[in-house]
């Protein structure tokens, strides 16, 4: 439909300096004196942190902390529901992506989101994976197909659905019907892939397939994943964000944050004593 | 261990329970209850099964092919010699006209409040109230604000705007166009209440996978929201169109004729319409006999072509519906 959108958000590389930390990945995501409000409430608290490239980062956290508004303040998401503001500052490869020349649908594709709940759209196999890039106006066949293949391949489904692709994407499974999604998110080739609760509704065989396929994707992607399972974050991400009650408690790496925290908020919550 | 008076005391106290499951009474109010429901249920039915059986029994017999597809020669109140094939004709076109223009502009509004405007502003608000108003507005008055607004303010204005030479009256008088866009005005609110509630019922994670791959709200109305929405939709065009086909009052004054010699050929041709004719009939005859079996037979037509008319739009909504579950 609409094959040129104003690409005023240019695909910047990350800056050289974040690079220069060597063998530490680049930081892609700089969340800068962060807050939020839902009318008077104030759900974000002053929330400062960088997200390095390349990497999984969990959002880990009691239920109303906060972690999935803030996950959606990435795509503003938040943009959606009336009486929201910002204060603060959240940048993508150093540009604000609040600022009034940041176009939000070139920021949508270049920050995918896998939801909760699995939501395919009542359309076949094929149709939903092809959905971003019709949007961007792909018409050519032979290009779609190589791209549904690719993104279903990537996202582990392929061999389950190749022989039924113009079947609905209603008629999968739960566990399929995520990474349906996955796929459908992975099609437009995204640099960010944001992930709320991808696997809080599915029994833990496709729980543990979701997780394979979220290491399998940190190689391309970055990934920031919300979680309420604090094995899940343990087994899959690099770096853990504890918030409490809108503020952050705790940034840093899975394994320190868990066997080692610095705060004894973090080290409650992580052991299970609260939350 | 019990006491032999103890357990004795236990047995009349478990007879006194036993005897309680009987009743000790007829009970009036339940009886009450369900005779009451049952013969409200049962007059209605009655009633309709006498409307339906006096009409079928008594218009049946009158109905030839001739009736139905000849126009009214030589005497339109005699049984023998009228044709009612105009009516069925302008009716048919005052439907679908109107059907044409109520879609659009309702849902298009329905699409608003769902989906643009925010859910209780004030503004939405007194939006929401003109539509429920507008549904409990008597249908005479429909047919006077028709007259008013579309026939003597845009029809005489497009008069004096296209032919301001001579003093022409083209559009500014009674009109088919007048007549089904009065309809129309009428069956808005069943169509933007039918469209709300089809939008509503779409999970709002549909709309938000949407935008999160990229998506313009727009995109994602037009290919996500509407086509999910599409059999609510013509739920609503279907309560339209039953609501409409027997309407005579908004038609009155917009377009419906006594009497024409031709078909209308022109979206500003009055038209004669199978409800009005009925009124005629049963008013305007000279010989009541002659025209009873006739009043009959287009009461009979009248009916069926509502039921047409909305058997039509139910296949085509069951039509959408198949083709959806295809995909679900």
């Amino acid at each position: 439909m609409n094959a040129e959108r104003p690409a005023s958000m240019p695909k910047v590389s990350v800056p050289a300096p974040a690079r220069a930390g060597g063998a530490s990945a680049a930081e892609l995501i700089e969340l800068q004196g962060l807050s939020l409000y839902y009318g008077a409430t104030r759900a974000l608290k002053n929330i400062s942190f960088n997200i390095r490239e390349k990497l999984v980062t969990a959002f880990i956290g009691p239920s109303g902390c906060g972690k999935s508004t803030l996950l959606r303040c990435l795509n503003r998401m938040n943009d959606l529901i009336d009486g929201v503001r910002i204060e603060g500052a959240v940048k993508i490869a150093a540009q604000d992506i609040n600022s009034p020349e940041v176009d939000v649908i070139e920021l949508r594709k270049r920050v995918g989101m896998v939801f909760q709940k699995s939501n395919p759209f009542p359309k076949s196999i094929y149709e939903n994976v092809a959905y971003g890039l019709r949007l961007q106006g792909v018409r050519n066949r032979s290009e779609l197909d190589a791209v549904v293949e690719g993104s279903l391949r990537q996202a582990a489904l392929w061999d389950e659905v190749k022989d039924r692709l113009h079947t609905s994407g209603l008629g999968l499974s739960g566990g399929q019907q995520q990474r349906l999604c996955i796929a459908r998110a992975i099609a437009i080739k995204p640099e960010i892939i944001l992930m709320d609760e991808p696997a809080s509704a599915l029994d833990p065989i496709a729980t543990s397939r979701i997780e394979e396929l979220i290491l399998d994707l940190k190689k391309e992607y970055t990934i920031v994943i919300v979680t309420h399972n604090m094995q899940q974050a343990a087994r899959i991400s690099d770096q853990t964000a504890f918030f409490y009650l809108g503020e952050l408690i705790e940034y840093d790496t899975t394994s320190k944050l868990f066997t080692n925290p610095a705060k004894k908020q973090t080290e409650d919550y992580v052991t299970g004593r609260f939350g | 261990m019990m006491s032999a008076q103890e357990s004795e005391a236990k047995d009349q106290r478990s007879a006194v329970r036993r005897r309680r499951f009987r009743a000790a009474r007829f009970d009036w109010a339940s009886f009450l209850g369900t005779g009451a429901t049952g013969l409200a249920t049962l007059l209605i039915i009655a009633i309709l099964a006498i409307i339906l059986g006096n009409v079928v029994v008594n218009g049946l017999p009158q109905l030839t092919w001739r009736l139905v597809s000849t126009g009214t020669a030589s005497d339109m109140f005699d049984v023998h010699k009228a044709g009612i094939f105009p009516m069925i004709f302008g009716t048919t076109a005052r439907v679908i006209l109107m059907t044409i223009f109520v879609l659009p502009a309702g849902v298009l509004t329905a699409i608003y409040l769902t989906e643009y405007a925010r859910m209780n502003s004030p503004f939405t608000r007194v939006i929401r109230g003109a539509v429920n108003n507008l549904a409990g507005v008597p249908s005479i008055v429909f047919g006077l604000f028709g007259a008013g607004f579309f026939v003597r303010f845009i029809g005489k204005g497009l008069d004096s705007a296209l032919y301001p030479a001579r003093a022409a009256t083209v559009w500014g008088q009674p009109a088919l166009l007048w007549a089904s866009a009065t309809l129309a005005v009428m069956t808005l609110p069943v169509v933007i209440v039918a469209t709300e509630e089809a939008l509503r019922a779409i999970p709002q994670g549909l709309r938000e996978a949407s935008l999160a791959l990229g998506a313009t709200k727009l995109e994602t109305i037009l290919k996500i929201v509407l086509p999910q929405a599409t059999p609510g939709i013509m739920t609503g065009a279907i309560l339209a169109i039953s609501r409409a086909a027997g309407e005579v009052a908004p038609i009155l004054f917009t377009g419906a004729a006594y009497y024409m010699a031709d078909l209308p050929k022109l979206l500003h041709d009055q038209f004669m319409d199978l409800g009005y004719h009925v009124f005629i009939l049963s008013t305007q005859s000279p010989n009541v006999d002659k025209t009873r079996p006739l009043l009959y037979a287009t009461v009979l037509v009248l009916l069926c072509l509502t039921f047409l008319l909305n058997i039509v739009a139910i296949f085509v909504r069951a039509n959408m519906r198949r083709k959806m579950r295809m995909l679900q």
